[in-house]
């Protein structure tokens, strides 16, 4: 196995776009990512692609094609692969992109995550992001999405001692994160009064506890680490790449507010980096709710359960405090187009590293990013750090 | 859900049949045709659950999908049988009635009405057995 290096990465806007097209947004971020790495789209060997729905959010499939074919790619005939994997087929799109190199059969292989959710309403948007879980058995009862996190947040608020206070400040601290971060859909700070006078949406989750629908798409470029020099003076490692899957039914979990698929993600990336904890600098975690984001750092072993709603209220995990999570914003406030966020973590992680964050910038030099499918029925983490 | 998806699994919807793996014993609702414990050596049959069980975790649904939008507020929480099987349905009650660790028991009704087929689909919910 091969060593393997982010050598560019690049994301649009975040936001409703309106004016522009499922694959324009593909392309804009992948002729980024190509412009910030260096490379020429002829050197490219392969792609992967990560997009969550593309069938019920634009009624379009065979998304691998597509890409390269408007990407300018299609002549040169390379493998245009699109994965999914729910909400974590960004994650997933760039391991195996990282798979790819690492084994030797490709050399230069671009990563991507797409999605465009504002072409449909309400609730199509809802329907679809319900197929993320159970459709037979939670969706035909009438689950939705933040229905269920809304039952992981009761479950873990009956038995853990968090306040709806502190459950607030995660979106607070995201939206302060995402006020410095130009890419952003969110750019207005909160208060948590802001959280707790918004709409019920799920109870004990409001509005402001749930990540928004969102269009946008983000691209990187993995090589060879041995190469990487050949095209950049600031390569970022990929230190370790590790998937989990769990009951794709949060029902039939062991425990309804700990997502094991993390746990087991997150031990094998440690060992796999010959890391620990307090080796990780900063993290990119999957706050698609608030709940999400406590329940992330727990479950990845930065503290014991219970205690991250603490950890959040004094600080701990914001800009200036020991463990930075979501320095992006999140999914929170810098936006959730599904496919695509787990890219976008990896384009967090990889501006951190290189010292290119600006107003949001920490002190990283190895960053963690945690991308989760469905209520936990996929997890991906990564493990990134400078060399 | 398309009509021949809902009508394949009408036994089990209307009457809470699952399975059990006679082989380790264990109960299954929604029902497996391979127990993950055991897998191939694992022996599946029908089981009948009684219906009964308690609330592990649950929420008040607020914005729903269209199928659902006509219903709001409901109940929805995470059910487990006294069998041993968890499984996500309504609950008939209202809103602030609804606990963690409240019995409860299964009953026949209404799940949604599909506006554009103009099918009916019916199915288990449970109500307060208090
Ligand atoms: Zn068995």
């Amino acid at each position: 196995m091969r060593d393997v290096a982010v050598i560019g990465v690049g994301c649009t806007q975040f936001s409703e776009h309106w004016y522009t097209s499922f694959r324009n947004l593909f392309v804009e971020a992948g002729t980024l990512a190509l412009e910030d790495a260096g490379v020429t789209g002829g050197e490219v060997d392969a792609l992967y692609v990560g997009n969550m729905s593309a069938g019920r959010f634009v009624e379009q499939e065979h998304i691998g094609a597509l890409i390269a074919d408007y990407a300018g790619l299609a002549t040169n005939h390379i493998p245009s692969t699109r994965v999914e994997a729910a909400c974590a087929s960004g994650g997933l799109a760039f391991r195996q992109a990282v798979i790819a190199v690492a084994s030797g059969m490709e050399d230069v292989v671009v990563a991507a995550g797409v999605e465009k959710m504002t072409d449909v309403g309400t609730g199509v948007g809802v329907d679809t992001l319900a197929g993320a879980a159970d459709r037979e058995w939670e969706g035909f009862a009438g689950a939705t999405f933040p229905g269920l996190y809304a039952m992981i947040a009761n479950d873990y608020m009956h038995r853990y001692a968090l306040t709806r206070e502190q459950l607030a400040q995660v979106a607070v601290k995201n939206h302060e994160n995402g006020a410095k971060n130009p890419i952003a859909q969110f750019r207005q700070q909160i208060t948590i009064d802001t959280v707790l006078n918004s709409p019920m949406v799920a109870d004990p989750l409001r509005l402001f506890d749930c990540s928004p629908i969102t269009d946008g798409a983000a691209a990187v470029v993995v090589v060879p680490l041995e190469r990487a020099r050949e095209f950049t003076d600031t390569p970022v490692r990929v230190l370790a790449s590790v998937q989990a899957s769990d009951t794709i039914a949060l029902h039939d979990r062991r425990d309804i507010s700990t997502l094991d698929a993390t746990v087991a993600a997150g031990r094998r990336a440690l060992r796999q980096a010959r890391l620990e904890h307090r080796d990780i600098d900063m993290l990119e975690v999957h706050d698609c709710f608030t709940i999400a984001e406590i329940c992330a750092i727990e479950d990845l072993g930065f503290c014991a359960k219970g205690e991250a709603g603490r950890l959040t209220e004094e600080g701990v995990t914001a800009l200036a405090g020991d463990l930075p999570v979501n320095t992006s914003g999140g999914l929170k406030a810098c936006g959730h187009p599904v496919g695509a966020t787990g890219i976008k973590q990896i384009y967090e992680i990889v501006t951190q590293i290189r010292g290119e964050a600006g107003k949001r910038q920490v002190d990283a030099e190895v960053g963690l990013a945690h991308n989760v499918g469905g209520t936990g029925a996929t997890v991906v983490v990564h493990i990134l750090g400078g060399c | 859900m398309s009509v021949s998806r809902f009508w394949r699994k009408i036994p089990q919807r209307y009457n809470l049949i699952g399975t059990q793996c006679t082989t380790c014993g264990r109960y299954f609702y929604p029902p497996r045709s391979l127990c993950p414990d055991c897998r191939r050596s694992g022996t599946i049959v029908e089981h009948q659950f009684r219906g009964e069980g308690t609330i592990v975790t649950y929420t008040v649904i607020r914005t729903a999908s269209d199928l659902f939008e006509h219903t709001t507020p409901y109940v929805l929480a995470i059910v487990r049988l006294d069998e041993g099987p968890n499984l996500t349905a309504q609950v008939v009650c209202r809103p602030e009635e609804a606990r963690i660790g409240m019995r409860v028991k299964s009953v026949f009704r209404r799940i949604a009405a599909d506006g554009e087929s103009g099918v009916i689909h019916y199915g288990t919910k449970f109500v307060p057995a208090e």
